[in-house]
């Protein structure tokens, strides 16, 4: 292995203030509590800044801008909703150095990855929905489709501003004024996004930014004037959503938890088959509703595939996020990084084989080593429950009928792999698969034209392309 | 001589193409708005629901997998077979009272219609809500719509021939299979329709009908964890909260009542087929 010189990026580019309020009708106000928290750098432990966690009375006055807004906003023509649209798709790509930091600072993620993977599709999605503004009369939802009103937006850390983006972008162009409550530690783009609005002289009101922890996400989507509610998370917190609207009129749609297979053929190339587990599971630390965190391999390659998989885990490098050699950056936060370790014991402790190449860990700070689960059975709590982190389980299998039900076997449904040189065989799989996305000879990739979402447990609606509009539009 | 006497016919459940009597041997009476007894109906079980949807999730890998063309020709027969029948379903519906023999008439020709009508839908949804995708990158992406799986579908308690059958229609043509919990004040049309569709070809478990009471049977249905939907165009507004909240455990799709009453003679546009339907997206690189 190579050795390399450190290449970290710097950080004076961005401007992080000590503490931020809530962005609320267009202004900058105070929380009405003293409800204050830190955000921490989780590669360092170092405080970023300080944030309001919202109430009940904020999360009211943030409804209220986004009602007092609503009216403007949806009879503006849609061509001038657009052009405010693309003006800050235009600001986020002048801009997206400076947030690719702030959010690799706040999230832990590898500077690459947020430079070279969430800034561009941020910008692009933006773009994409902008368009999108003046001509929803031939989206195939009716010769008029209305806007739903208030949107009340749920995202969560792993990918803080991308998934502002997947909410804000559709919302806005449909003719929709929304609150956006970021996640409680990774607040910063979202707040830096408030100042976007700024620039881009978005009216007041249309976007509102309240930050907070769970409490605060269920003043929003409780709240009686929030028309529309649109969560990303986890599947636990999705279930009690639903539950709490049930009766109301409020539309909803989840982008729940994953626990995606990822299969290869014995005919598969595989040496694309490696990286391509590698950006399933490894990708943005595991941190990734629809990873390819159960691998099922065909037993007749299984032992040259894992050979080749722990070769290529060897050479990645897990470190400083700054540092744009860097693979592997840090675990969001101390609760997510204990999750891991409590699932990977639990790994152990039921029988399964665990693997991780030799990798120094920093001294501060949140880390998790890639990690390998071999001799792993489907009744195991790492094959059946989302982990979130690096850690990829190893499940082999004879026929493809056998893949197709072991891949099938969980409560979730969101994506699904398929890695084979056979095109009746990938398209019998991909169609035999009950998942939302499935990536035959690729894994991983995101574009906004591309409707993403579940099946079952995953959730339900889709956000991208087309399909994207129906979660705003009243059809 | 004396008058020849009829031969009544017993109105049973409709379960995996059988036609069982409920497990729970209950029944209830049926009578006519003014009160004469026309049957006694099954009062299906928590356990006859059960069943049903095993019934249901055991037909649903071969309805979904079947062509397009083949469930478009199917529902045809549907239609077919209740033309034939058409008489019977008049007098069945004119049995209960409140409508007369040409009201009868147009709603089963209506129903008839409605049947012919998404027939033909079968192989062209997908072409209407799929799409391909034009991704920034070198990836064939394709998105097209796939059914949901189990559906319960609580039938409205209005338009016993003619609101059932465009409950049940939209759901299994895109290839969802069904557990229905028939109108509860008028339950025989549904038990004849279930004879309709146990003769049209329609492979067992596709539909299964169960009659009784829906404030009963509903939250078996909802809360059941191999259910996938549930249409509670039925429901009342106490009953579609608790099966609303029921439904949150595994997620279910939920079609909720309609704010107001349904004109069933309405065309019904294609929402009641995608409240089903799921969007698969299936990316491929391209190169040499």
């Amino acid at each position: 292995m190579f050795e390399y010189a450190p290449a970290p990026e710097s950080r004076d580019i961005v401007d992080i203030r000590p503490s931020y309020g809530l962005f609320i009708g267009g202004e900058w106000v105070d929380p009405q509590g003293e409800d204050r928290h830190k955000t921490v750098n989780p590669a360092t432990e170092e405080v970023l800044a300080e944030v309001a966690w919202a109430g009940e009375a904020d999360v009211d006055r943030a409804v209220q801008a986004a009602t007092k807004a609503f009216p403007v906003w949806s009879a503006m023509p849609g061509a001038e909703r657009a052009k405010y649209l693309f003006r800050i798709a235009r600001i986020i790509q002048e801009r997206s150095r400076e947030l690719a930091v702030l959010e690799t600072l706040d999230n832990g993620k590898p500077i690459r990855e947020a430079r070279d993977v969430d800034l561009p599709l941020v910008a692009a999605h933006f773009f994409y929905y902008a368009g999108w503004a003046d001509k929803l009369a031939y989206a195939g939802f009716g010769e008029n489709p209305r806007p739903l009103g208030v949107a009340g937006q749920v995202i969560p850390w792993n990918f803080p501003l991308l998934m502002l983006a997947w909410k804000i972008a559709p919302a806005l162009a449909c003719g929709n004024t929304v609150v956006l409550k970021p996640a409680e530690t990774t607040p910063l783009t979202g707040l830096a996004f408030a100042e976007i609005c700024r620039q881009a002289e978005l009216p007041p009101g249309v976007v509102n930014i309240v930050t907070g922890a769970g409490e605060t996400g269920a003043a929003l989507v409780n709240h009686p004037g929030v028309d529309k509610v649109a969560f990303t998370g986890s599947t636990e917190v999705g279930r009690l959503i639903a539950r709490s609207l049930a009766g109301t009129s409020k539309k909803l749609t989840l982008e729940l938890g994953g626990k995606a297979a990822n299969i290869v053929f014995e005919d598969a190339p595989l040496d694309q088959a490696v990286e391509g587990i590698v950006n399933g599971i490894f990708f943005n630390q595991g941190h990734v509703c629809c990873a390819g965190s159960r691998l099922l391999v065909q037993e007749s390659v299984a032992a040259e595939l894992l050979e080749a998989l722990k070769r290529r885990l060897g050479t990645l490098r897990l470190g400083d996020p700054m540092d744009k050699n860097t693979d592997i950056g840090a675990i969001n936060s101390a609760e997510q990084l204990a999750r891991i370790r409590e699932l990977t014991e639990s790994g152990e402790a039921e029988g399964a084989e665990r693997w991780s190449p030799a990798c120094p860990i920093p001294d501060r700070g949140y880390w998790f080593p890639p990690t390998v689960f071999t001799g792993v059975a489907q009744s195991h709590r790492i094959a059946r429950e989302e982990i979130f982190g690096p850690v990829l389980s190893v499940l082999t299998f004879r026929t493809p009928a056998e893949a197709v039900e072991k891949a099938n076997n969980t409560p979730y449904g969101l994506s699904a792999g398929v890695w084979t040189e056979k095109g009746s065989l990938m398209l019998w799989t991909a169609s035999k698969l009950r998942a939302g996305v499935v990536w035959s000879n690729t894994f991983n990739r995101f574009d906004p034209t591309s409707p993403f979402g579940g099946y079952k447990e995953s959730g339900y609606g889709r956000e991208g392309g087309r399909h994207g509009l129906e979660a705003y539009l009243a059809v | 001589m004396s008058e020849r006497l009829a031969v009544r016919k017993t109105y049973k459940l409709f379960i995996g193409g059988a036609f069982p009597r409920s497990e729970s041997g209950r029944s209830y009476e049926v009578t006519s708005s003014k009160g004469d007894f026309l049957a006694n109906a099954a009062r299906a079980s928590r356990k006859d629901a059960r069943d049903a949807v095993v019934a249901a999730r055991k037909a649903f890998p071969g309805w979904s997998g079947a062509t397009a063309y083949n469930r478009g020709q199917i529902l045809y027969r549907i239609a077919e077979m209740l033309e034939g029948r058409r008489a019977q379903f008049v007098a069945e519906i004119t049995a209960v009272g409140g409508v007369g023999a040409k009201q009868a008439g147009d709603m089963v020709d209506a129903t008839v219609d409605r049947l012919v009508w998404y027939a033909g839908w079968s192989d062209k949804i997908g072409a209407v809500v799929g799409s391909a995708n034009p991704v920034a990158g070198p990836y064939f992406n394709l998105s097209s719509p796939e059914p949901t799986g189990v559906v319960a579908v609580i039938a409205p308690q209005t338009g016993p021939l003619l609101g059932l059958v465009s409950a049940i229609a939209p759901v299994i043509v895109t290839g969802n299979t069904c557990v229905v919990v028939a109108c509860e004040r008028v339950p025989l049309p549904a038990i004849t329709l279930a004879e309709v569709l146990a003769t049209s070809d329609l492979p067992g478990g596709v539909v299964n009908i169960l009659t009784g009471s829906a404030a009963e049977i509903a939250p078996w249905l909802a809360g059941h964890m191999d259910v996938n939907g549930i249409d509670l165009t039925g429901a009342d507004a106490e009953l579609a909260v608790t099966c609303e909240e029921l439904a949150a455990e595994n997620l279910k799709r939920v079609l909720r009542p309609p704010a107001g009453p349904v004109d069933w003679l309405a065309e019904p546009g294609i929402g009641r087929m995608t409240a089903f339907l799921e969007t698969k997206t299936v990316w491929h690189p391209i190169g040499v």
